[in-house]
């Protein structure tokens, strides 16, 4: 039987694998959590299940199904606990991965070589760097999120949640629900560009109902809970000795930068601020996937890479949100599948109806929500910009100035920008945007790309001295 | 105190009755539910800080609560680079923080 190899299973990950099963492929469907659901459907372990759990989640329902789908097919094959770390394409593609505890030293190794792939690695919170990021209390908006739905803990009891995009109201309530006291959501885009980006052709949006009602069911909550939802508005600093203690907030212009005399400081325990999401496209580049020139991958109306046999789906493609995830993992899993299976089926025009209906809301959120490069002005010397390394925003500029580079890759070797061990995760597209802001502007001239990561996770080197002898005595055994 | 925990008979999802699970942080007994992260405990016996930094010796903690930003490497059981986020808590577990102030890994 041909087999598709699914990595992530969120909610992309998760219709991909179950129309792919549905298709007639065996399936492997692999995630580097203990449990289903990816970061969107973040929920109690399965030692403390919760009666009421879709109270937290938008589309438990479609979860659980899918979820049950999945567990009781005999074709499909779910390894949770994997961490894929490398993906080779010759002939065909080989996923090298380790399976087990997180970071542990001695994990089992496996080399998947599927006849098709579908990468549905997802996205994580982009947060710009302003002073006093680093202090402990000061979190992205998605581990306010995976705390709160994985575990019932909030992270404060008095929290600013700040930055831009719709995904600022789910932390909020999420909070709420989780027993904090939100003082105050900040987008730092004005009324005037949200409007801009969200009414255009606004009968394109009449196929996506289900997508207001999530965001008017946070709208709700806020009423509610009496959050107050201000505009315009950035955290520009966070102060505290080893935790944060207050966060200055000032208004902001439609670029982003603040506007002096408008400072105030709020006493908080927490703050959480996420100004939009990275893609995880490490694994796609590894398989030899050409990207738009947003960054994302790039996929034709299959969801078919540029690789052959290489499918992508969700947030990977662009920041579209959990219904466009659904649609086109269900279009990729179906694809993939034929691919592998060297079949021909009817194409599964329910799910591109609906991600017809869903794309509308990734040109918009970017319309509405995305970055402005007017920030860096709330930058200072000591900002630090790479947290790893420790590199701050003075160096960075001293380096930049002193040897006038267009070189992406020179500044990471000048100051050790990127070079940590988040692999450039956190601020490998924010130092590539300030070098190229620091020359007036001009493209980065050497291609280094910080999404790029020949190994796609740490690891011991240890467990890599231990998995090459692993090989070489398989090779020796006759 | 910051993070804290909702109490089950608190919580409008009404989670099952549930086990806990006991680590060693620093040496202090700390406790927690069973199939919380070790981060999860140590926040909610509001302890922030994880480590200090290499180069300027700051406090870090949490950041990205994701596996993403590997701020939150602890020690776990002797072994060092644990991303405290990813790593469930198992009864017995010893944690020790700032053991390991360079955080060096990587293949970047």
């Amino acid at each position: 039987m041909s087999e598709v190899l699914v990595i992530g299973a969120g909610p992309a990950g998760l219709a991909a694998a179950r129309a792919a099963s549905d298709a007639g492929a065996s399936v492997v469907l692999l995630d580097s959590s203990d449990a289903l659901g990816g970061q969107f459907w973040r929920h109690l372990p399965e030692t403390r299940p919760a009666r009421n759990e879709k109270y937290l989640h938008h589309g438990w329902s479609t979860f659980r199904a899918l979820g049950e789908a999945l567990e009781s097919s005999p074709t499909v094959t779910i390894i949770r606990s994997a961490q894929v770390w490398a993906i080779e394409v010759f002939d065909g593609v080989a996923v090298h991965a380790v399976i087990g505890e997180p970071d542990g030293a001695r994990r089992e190794r496996r080399v998947f070589r599927p006849d098709a792939l579908v990468l549905a690695t997802g996205a994580h919170d982009r947060t710009l760097p302003f002073p006093g990021w680093d202090l402990p209390g000061v979190y992205t908006g998605g581990a306010a999120q995976a705390l709160a739905k994985g575990e019932r803990l909030a992270v404060g009891e008095r929290v600013v949640v700040a930055g831009a995009g719709p995904f600022l109201l789910p932390v909020a309530q999420s909070l709420t629900r989780a027993g904090s006291r939100v003082i105050g959501v900040l987008e730092a885009n004005r009324a005037a560009r949200l409007a801009r980006g969200w009414s255009p052709r606004p009968w394109q949006l009449l196929g996506a109902a289900g997508k207001g009602l999530e965001l008017a069911g946070y709208a709700a909550g806020h009423v509610r809970h009496r959050i107050p939802y201000r505009l315009g508005r950035a955290v520009i600093a966070a102060h505290g000795t080893d935790r944060v203690e207050s966060v200055t907030v000032a208004k902001v212009d439609a670029q982003w930068a603040p506007i002096p005399g408008t400072e105030h400081t709020l006493k908080v325990d927490a703050v959480c601020v996420s100004h939009g999401f990275t893609p995880r496209i490490e694994l796609a580049i590894a398989a030899g996937c050409e990207l738009t020139p947003n960054r994302f991958v790039a996929v034709d109306g299959n969801q078919r890479t540029t690789t052959d046999g290489v499918y992508a789906a969700g947030e990977i493609t662009g920041i579209g949100g959990v219904d466009l995830a659904l649609a086109e993992g269900e279009i990729a899993g179906h694809f993939a599948a034929g691919f592998a299976t060297e079949s021909v089926s009817a194409p599964p025009t329910a799910a591109i109806r609906r991600r017809r209906a869903f794309t509308g809301f990734a040109h918009r959120i970017e319309a509405a929500h995305g970055i402005r490069s007017g920030w860096s002005d709330w930058l200072t010397d000591s900002t630090l910009i790479c947290r790893c390394e420790e590199v701050d925003f003075g160096s960075m500029r001293a380096a930049a100035a002193a040897t006038q580079s267009e070189s992406f890759r020179s500044l990471k070797l000048g100051t050790r920008a990127g070079l940590g061990i988040c692999q450039g995760r956190m601020c490998g597209r924010t130092s590539e945007e300030l070098l190229c802001a620091l020359n007036q502007n001009r493209e980065l001239s050497d291609g280094a790309m910080s999404d790029r990561r020949p190994l796609a996770s740490p690891l011991r080197i240890g467990e890599l001295a231990h998995l090459s002898s692993q090989k070489t005595a398989r090779k020796g055994t006759p | 105190m910051a993070a804290r925990m909702l109490p089950s008979e608190k919580d409008p999802i009404q989670p099952s009755s549930s086990t806990t699970v006991s680590i060693t942080v620093d040496g202090h007994v700390a406790t927690g539910i069973l199939g919380q992260s070790i981060a999860g405990i140590m926040m909610a016996g509001d302890r922030l800080g994880f480590r200090q930094t290499a180069k300027l010796d700051r406090p870090r903690g949490v950041f990205c609560g994701i596996g993403v930003c590997f701020d939150c490497l602890v020690e776990v059981n002797g072994l060092s680079d644990v991303r405290a986020c990813q790593r469930k808590a198992c009864d017995g577990d010893v944690v020790v923080t700032a053991r390991d102030p360079q955080p060096r890994g990587g293949a970047a």
